[in-house]
């Protein structure tokens, strides 16, 4: 079941954003997020806004989405002024790689047509393993994608059982070789443990596992039992054990071990790259709260201080656009204080740390009292996160607000 | 509608004063309504269950705590009399006012529900009215009730009080049935009051109440001489006088007279604000040409048990002042000082008469001042004698004296315990783990005894009644009055989180019980306590001597993995949601301590599923 929108102000009709927001908009980076809210089938332990055939029937299909995802980049390109050019590009979902090459083609393509794209420009597709081919890479790699994304999340089969992926085991190193030669220097390989029924043994195979499919950068991710899923459920009935977090920190010590070892860097909490070239530009820019739109069902936006949602059926989505309205459902104006807030839990998750003139006084001082307590260190006028800090980084985000 | 009890004055030999002796859930509200609606001074349509229980917590535990009196008519055999009716408080924590209650009378219906039998409550109060030569009117009460065995009863109390089973009255206080014939027996049994009229006037203030229109409003019952609007009184026990502003009658609704004459029960207005100007006990009299003996039998209302209040909200902390100011003006017996505590901050150090008096008092300040309070666990007030002969009366166990003791005394009390025989083994089993020492045992009946216990006050108002209770599954009923001190071996626990006494934990306990309490804190608090981003040691120590020890592990991950575009609003609201419950948390060093761990640890409850 897909989790619930926030609750915020009701969003104007016509989509328009207040003018506060829309100045110095160009001179920050700009990403575009796509969210492509279709699966073969709904995993388990998954909370996205995402549907399968079955659930939507003839209320929705890939043709009606694409026809509404050209209407709110039209209505966006109107709401922004000037069109800005995307200095990154992220299709996610769901499951993109269901649209085949050719629907992720028209989807570049009207972006192409409404922003335009930024010299150098970054542009991700997240893809299944299982659907996936080399002709499937080819096809993208030639539309203008620069990026893969796969989701990998364990090697153990008896792990990909639990979460209800339907990959082979040896499926994602594969396609993440057919990615490469495919002509994508920058592919990611997402990670999930902590899994019930996962043993040591079994991340230690995902690890060598992707290091051997010779990718430039690792998401990985503790299992979040989320509300409302299939996967909590079955935990509640005592199916399956609740994730430990004992363990759950074990694990992280190993997947940190295993990729410093293998020459990545850690640049987020749960991300590492080979090199700065290799981080996700696209992710970095929502972690350092610069503008993005996101298109599509469910999908959140932030501009210049405001951030807003759409409504999540696909449905309702494209029908909202094809009268002529914004389809988003709430948005929030951010205070001068919700910013600070949203910065310090933002950037003091990144590697290079948070700078220390965001924090208030009794906050400077109580990072005094966490670099004494292990779990920051200073660098320059910054304090990054220990590798102790980086498993407890929400108590010490608690910290250092008020 | 006028009655003969509508005027004042009345001639004392046509006066009966009268009290219900019963044990909560014996019937005495009921009985009491019953008695309004009969003598006609409330009518059936206004009848409210319980009319003269006038709290809100009273009418919901179904007890009496404060007592009220009404003034009935009644004729026997075509002569008017004036009965006054003089509710007792029903509580062991109230045993004074029940004394002074009982003081104003000459007689006590002593009301035993039928299917039940005597209780230890009761059982106390009866041997107090014997011993203030009151006439006993003994009654069993529900006999239409399935349950009922009147015949076993009757018999019961008939050797308790040395009648005849025969002479054992039954009624039905729900139906009425009988209650006529009860209000017959009392006009006939009861003696008349005596006094002298021409006497200089001495009244005995039996309760006092505050109103909040009307300021204090005191029930009196005229002993000798008059009682009058308009003239000056003086209180004996402190010498302070007051105007009258109004003198009047309870039927049940007050009504002025013309004043009170020998014998007499009303209340009189003067105008104070605060109950502890018009004590429970005193004697009032003229301050013209009044009496110069008091009545006896006056005390001071003393504290027997001390609980320091906090708010759960610090900020909180001077409503709570201005609500225990406002509860005072009603509660002569509710004493309280500020008091600093390191763990829970600032609070007031509050006495009461027993475990009761804390509980409703407590559950008073929380619903009528809507107030969130953390309440230490109680204790008693030990004396302790050092080695070079200075004195301490401890209150707070933070207050236990260093150095070398040479004797600590701590109060006792004269327990009854009343219960079917089958469970004299497991509360004569409870009642030693308690430090008790068995004085005697009667069996009241075939399978019905009574056990008569010293034992430590300290014990009694930790848990003692609530494992009696599922000990004897609920059957055994308990009493306790107190009984001096005595001389005991006792320490001062304290508890530490990571080397730091928490103040609100430590407890004086008898050497014996130093372990176990030590340990079952320590395990409490480990369970308690969350995670720290750092190993938190809980100790349990006497002195410099640790006798327990705990660890909470440091907790290893706090940290959301995922953080993706459309999370952001999400964790802030997390983030704030976190925030708020941040500051619910007490600060014991560093150690951040949940108020539900507060109060939990110091519920006297054991954990679940642990006993």
């Amino acid at each position: 079941m897909p989790s619930a929108l926030p609750e915020g102000e009701p969003a104007p009709a016509d989509g328009s954003l207040p003018a506060s927001s829309l100045s110095g908009l160009g001179s920050r980076p700009f990403g575009i997020y796509v969210h492509v809210p279709f699966c073969a089938t709904r995993c388990g332990y998954c909370d996205f806004n995402t549907y399968t055939p079955g659930e939507l029937g003839s209320s929705a299909s890939p043709e009606s989405w694409l026809e509404g995802l050209r209407r709110e980049l039209d209505l966006a390109a109107s709401v922004l002024g000037t069109p800005v050019p995307a200095s990154t590009v992220f299709v996610g979902g769901g499951t993109p790689s269901l649209l085949g090459a050719a629907g992720l083609t028209d989807v570049l393509d009207a972006i192409y047509q409404s922003f335009g794209l930024a010299p150098g420009a970054e542009v991700t597709t997240e893809s299944n393993p299982e659907s996936t081919s080399p002709e499937f890479f080819a096809g993208i790699r030639d539309a203008g994608y620069t990026r893969v994304s796969l989701g990998m999340q364990s090697a153990a089969r008896h792990v990909l059982a639990v979460l209800d992926r339907k990959h082979t085991p040896g499926r994602p190193v594969d396609a993440a070789r057919e990615a490469r030669a495919a002509g994508f220097e920058h592919v990611n390989l997402d990670l999930i443990y902590g899994t019930p029924g996962e043993r040591p043994s079994d991340l230690a195979a995902s690890l060598d596992a992707v290091l051997e499919a010779g990718v430039d950068h690792v998401s990985a991710y503790a299992l979040i039992v989320e509300d409302g899923t299939g996967l909590a459920r079955r935990i509640r009935r005592g199916d399956l054990p609740m994730p430990d977090d004992d363990v759950l920190a074990s694990s992280y010590e190993m997947v940190d071990s295993a990729l410093s070892g293998a020459g990545f860097s850690w640049y987020e909490v749960s991300n590492w790259a080979t090199s700065v070239e290799a981080q996700c530009r696209h992710n970095v820019l929502y972690w350092k709260g610069a503008d993005w739109w996101g298109f599509g069902p469910g999908a959140h936006s932030h501009v210049g201080g405001v951030r807003f949602w759409n409504v999540k059926h696909p449905a309702r989505y494209s029908s909202l656009l094809a009268e002529g309205h914004s389809p988003a459902a709430g948005r929030e104006v951010l205070s001068e204080e919700d910013r600070r807030v949203e910065r310090v839990l933002l950037e003091l998750r990144l590697a290079e740390g948070l700078p220390l003139d965001v924090l208030d006084e009794a906050g400077r001082e109580e990072a005094k009292r966490a670099v004494a307590d292990g779990l920051l260190e200073p660098l320059d006028d910054r304090c990054v996160l220990t590798d102790r800090g980086r498993l407890l980084a929400d108590a010490v985000v608690r910290r250092l607000l008020p | 509608m006028t009655t003969f009890a509508d005027t004042t004055f009345t001639p004392p030999e046509l006066i009966r004063n009268f009290c219900i002796i019963a044990h909560i859930d014996h019937g005495k509200s009921t009985l009491a309504d019953r008695m309004l609606q009969i003598t006609g001074v409330v009518e059936a349509r206004a009848m409210r269950a319980q009319y003269l229980d006038r709290m809100d917590i009273e009418r919901e535990r179904g007890i009496t705590i404060k007592a009220q009196n009404v003034r009935l008519p009644w004729q026997v055999d075509g002569q008017d009399h004036v009965l006054h009716m003089i509710d007792t408080p029903g509580h062991v924590d109230f045993t004074y006012e029940v004394s002074r209650a009982l003081e104003a009378c000459e007689g006590a219906v002593l009301l035993v529900d039928a299917a039940q039998g005597i209780e230890a409550q009761t059982l106390a109060n009866l041997y107090l009215a014997m011993e203030n030569e009151l006439t006993i009117i003994p009654v069993l009460n529900k006999i239409d009730l399935p349950a009922a065995d009147p015949d076993k009863y009757a018999k019961e109390i008939a050797h308790i009080i040395g009648c005849e089973p025969e002479e054992v009255l039954r009624v039905s206080a729900k139906t009425g049935l009988g209650v006529g014939e009860l209000l017959d027996e009392v006009v006939k049994k009861v003696p008349a009051p005596v006094g002298e009229a021409d006497s200089p006037a001495r009244a005995m203030i039996f309760d006092s109440v505050y109103d909040t229109y009307r300021g204090v409003v005191t029930y009196i019952r005229v002993v000798d001489g008059k009682i009058t609007p308009r003239e000056r009184i003086k209180m004996m026990s402190t010498g302070a006088t007051h105007e009258i502003l109004e003198v009047g009658i309870v039927s049940p609704e007050p009504k002025p007279s013309r004043g009170l004459g020998v014998g007499e029960v009303g209340y009189l207005i003067t105008g104070v604000k605060d109950v502890r100007q018009s004590k429970v006990g005193d004697t009032v009299t003229s301050e013209k040409k009044g009496a110069s003996e008091p009545l006896a039998g006056y005390r001071e209302p003393r504290p027997m048990v001390y609980s320091g209040l906090y708010p759960v909200d610090g900020s909180d902390y001077p409503e709570l002042r201005e609500a225990l100011e406002k509860l005072q003006l009603n509660d002569a017996a509710l004493t309280f000082e500020p008091e600093t505590s390191a763990a829970l901050g600032f609070g007031f150090r509050c006495g009461f008469l027993g475990l009761l008096h804390l509980e409703i008092t407590r559950d008073r300040l929380e619903r009528e001042y809507g107030l969130d309070l953390i309440s230490t666990a109680p204790n008693v007030v030990y004396r302790v004698i050092m080695e070079d002969g200075t004195e301490h009366v401890v209150t707070n166990p933070s207050d236990w004296p260093e150095g070398k003791r040479a004797e600590v005394y701590e109060p006792v009390t004269k327990c009854t315990i009343i219960a079917p025989s089958d469970y004299i083994g497991a509360i004569m089993e409870l009642c030693q783990a308690k430090r008790g020492q068995l004085g005697g045992m009667d069996y009241l009946s075939e399978d019905r005894v009574e056990l008569r216990y010293t034992m430590p006050l300290g014990e009694i108002i930790f848990d003692f009644f609530d494992s009696l209770k599922s000990r004897t599954r609920g059957y055994a009923s308990l009493d306790y009055e107190e009984a001096g001190e005595a001389e005991a071996d006792l320490v001062k626990v304290d508890i530490l989180l990571q080397g730091e006494a928490v103040d609100a934990f430590s407890a004086i306990v008898h050497k014996d019980h130093a372990y176990g309490y030590g340990t079952r804190m320590a395990t409490k608090l480990r369970e308690l306590i969350p995670r720290q981003q750092f190993e938190v040691p809980i100790q349990a120590a006497i002195g410099s001597r640790v006798i327990a020890r705990e660890t909470i592990r440091a907790i290893r991950k706090d940290v959301l993995a995922k953080c993706y575009g459309g999370d952001i609003t999400r964790k802030r609201k997390l983030l704030e949601k976190q925030k708020e419950g941040k500051k619910r948390m007490k600060m014991v060093g560093r150690v951040e301590v949940p108020q539900e761990a507060f109060v939990a640890a110091l519920s006297t409850e054991e954990p679940k599923g642990k006993k």
